[in-house]
């Protein structure tokens, strides 16, 4: 039995992998240099954009693949220097489903159960208790193959959970799921979090999603940690509000940005997307003043907004894009290499 | 100890898999069937040909080579069921649970046994039915049982390496096409290679499969059988499947690199 510890339930160093690409090209660089520490007991989220590295960094973690370089502890185990260690430590719920399709939702989690070391009578009592929980009892002794979206993943995270894992990995767990699952898997893993005394290394791209369910979380771009704290103070650290310009005409974006940054009391003028993105302490104040300039210099509105600080926000001033061109970049980047 | 409880639950996930979906396992049978019936009928005067050594009757000579051609074919492909599990997250699950890349494999190869065991019988039976008699009794139906698993745990081995390596069902492909059929035209599954080329027979003397034919034939033979060499063929033959389930263990490696 390895001893419990202090210290953080999870830390990675320096974390590097690259993936080689075939001939002639250089290897591809998924993560690069990444680190960050969890407490024990609670839920960290990883946040980034497809293609960030989230899951090759849970890869990692799970022992799935081996970092390039750096070093990861997981449950103060090392991951490189005991694995083994590593595995009875943990539950691992992929960004693919990891449930079998073949077998029933209860024979997936008992076939979890004796993977683990459980006698047959503690993995059925505590299959049981999960598939009350998740809500599954009915369709138990149904095949995997016959459930929605949504039943799978909570099995696939009960199934990470009947040993009760000391840290749970659950990468991207609502990805692909309608609102209605999203909601209910969210409410889940709240629930999961106060109840059972474990970590989560819970990956997402859903700004939203991290906000909610994360009491700290780093965020990645391009296999680095940007940005890592509570979502609060990410969003305090920004200091001031967003406001957001959209000119009728996307031709005049330029002008508009000059008109904006000449008023005083905009920061971080730039162009995101259609509207220029300018930050103010006071923007329910400074809106006026931005909407005057462009009316001197001629252009016109289409419209203007002026938001609290919210995590896209927090992305856009570590990384200088939005998530969502981010994204975008990513689906085309993938999208040459098929073709290619 | 844990790795014997592990290898068994893994290996029962297979077989409630093949249980619920049984027209697979019949579906594998239905070919060697089919040629056991139609070469059994088509050239039952093979025996006549002078130097044909085999013994009196075509059926009784081909059956013991049907079983093995039966094994071999199906364990090609055998490496589906990896691909499957590394496409649906399985695999993936199953690497980060406690379970030991060696329960993992020879899981694989018991179920694939098994099965073999199943359409062996069979495909016995089919040949008892349809007038061949085996003078060897109990004793070389169990050796024909063995040789038959070896095989199919061998190059269920291989296929599961293959699966692993590359990744993809398109391996299996190139293993099905490229390595088991010249395996079995250099053998004696369906002709006594004595009545071949002589370099045949000294090459067939180094194919496992030819291992598991022969062994087998002269277990189902009846009187003097010679047991040194059936021991000897046999004991090749789980060697050899010692060995490529080894390699097959270490190719988890390779696959943990490219994840
Ligand atoms: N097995 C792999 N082989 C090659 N490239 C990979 C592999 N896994 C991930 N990548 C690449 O590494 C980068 C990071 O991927 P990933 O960790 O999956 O990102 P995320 O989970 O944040 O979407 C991407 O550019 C991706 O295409
Ligand atoms: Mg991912």
């Amino acid at each position: 039995m390895s001893t419990p510890r202090s210290g953080p339930a999870l830390a990675a160093r320096d974390l590097v992998k690259t993936y080689p690409q075939g001939r002639g090209k250089p290897p591809l660089t998924a993560l690069d240099g990444l680190s960050f520490e969890a407490a024990p007991g609670t839920v960290f989220g990883l946040l980034g954009p497809n293609g960030a590295g989230k899951s090759t960094t849970v890869k990692i973690l799970s022992t799935l693949a081996r970092a390039d370089s750096g070093r990861a502890f997981v449950a103060g185990i090392d991951v490189g220097a005991d694995p083994a260690g590593v595995r009875r430590a943990i539950g691992f719920v992929a960004q693919k489903q990891v449930s079998d399709p073949m077998d029933t939702g209860l024979e997936n989690l008992l076939l979890a159960g004796r993977l683990h070391g459980m006698g047959a009578r503690r993995a059925r009592e505590r299959a049981e208790e999960l598939l009350d929980r998740f809500g599954l009892a009915g369709a138990a002794r149904r095949q995997v193959k016959t459930y929605s979206g949504g039943m799978i993943r909570k099995l696939d995270v009960a199934v990470g959970l009947m040993h009760r894992p000391r840290v749970l990995f659950l990468d991207e767990p609502t990805t692909g799921l309608d609102p209605e699952a999203r909601a209910e898997m969210w409410a889940e893993i709240e629930r999961m979090a106060a109840g059972e005394r474990m970590t989560v290394l819970l990956t997402t791209h859903y700004l939203e999603e991290a906000d909610r369910l994360a009491a700290r979380l780093a965020i990645v771009d391009g296999g680095r940690v940007v940005a890592e704290g509570s979502p609060e103070q990410l969003k305090s650290e920004l200091r001031g509000d967003a406001v957001l310009v959209q000119p009728r005409d996307r031709a005049r974006l330029p002008e508009a940005r000059a008109a904006v940054g000449g008023v005083s009391v905009f920061r971080e003028v730039g162009i995101v997307g259609r509207a220029v993105h300018a930050r103010a302490d006071d923007g329910g104040a400074a809106l006026p003043q931005a909407l005057a300039a462009l009316e001197a210099a001629g252009v016109p509105v289409a419209s203007a907004t002026v938001s609290r600080p919210s995590l896209d926000d927090v992305y856009l001033a570590h990384t200088g894009r939005s998530f969502a061109a981010a994204e975008e970049r990513h689906a085309r980047a993938e999208a040459e290499g098929v073709a290619a | 100890m844990t790795v014997l409880a592990h290898t068994g639950a893994l290996t029962l996930r297979q077989l409630r898999a093949a249980w619920r979906v049984p027209a697979f396992v019949v579906m594998n049978v239905v070919q060697p069937l089919t040629w056991l019936l139609l070469f059994g009928q088509l050239f039952t005067s093979v025996v006549d040909i002078p130097g044909f050594e085999g013994g009196s009757s075509y059926l009784e000579f081909l059956t013991p080579g049907i079983v093995m051609m039966m094994a071999l074919f199906g364990s090609a492909w055998a490496g589906t069921s990896y691909v499957q599990d590394m496409e649906r997250g399985v695999m993936d699950r199953f690497l980060t649970s406690p379970a030991s890349r060696g329960a993992l494999m020879v899981s694989t190869l018991v179920y694939q046994a098994v099965l073999t065991v199943v359409q062996t019988l069979i495909v016995l039976a089919v040949a008892l039915l349809g007038g061949a008699r085996f003078g060897g009794g109990a004793p070389g139906v169990l050796v024909l049982l063995l040789a038959a698993m070896l095989l199919t745990a061998s190059f269920s081995a291989l296929s599961n390496a293959a699966a692993l390596l590359a990744r993809s069902q398109n391996a299996l492909i190139g293993l099905s096409q490229l390595v088991t059929i010249p395996l079995m035209f250099l053998s004696s599954a369906l002709m006594d290679t004595r009545l071949s080329a002589g370099w045949l027979d000294r090459v067939a003397a180094f194919n496992p499969f030819e291992w598991a034919v022969v062994a087998s034939r002269e277990a189902l033979g009846g009187q003097g059988r010679d047991w040194p060499s059936i021991a000897g063929h046999l004991g090749l033959l789980a060697a050899f499947t010692a060995v490529l389930a080894w390699v097959a263990t270490r190719a988890f490696r390779t696959y943990q690199r490219s994840a």
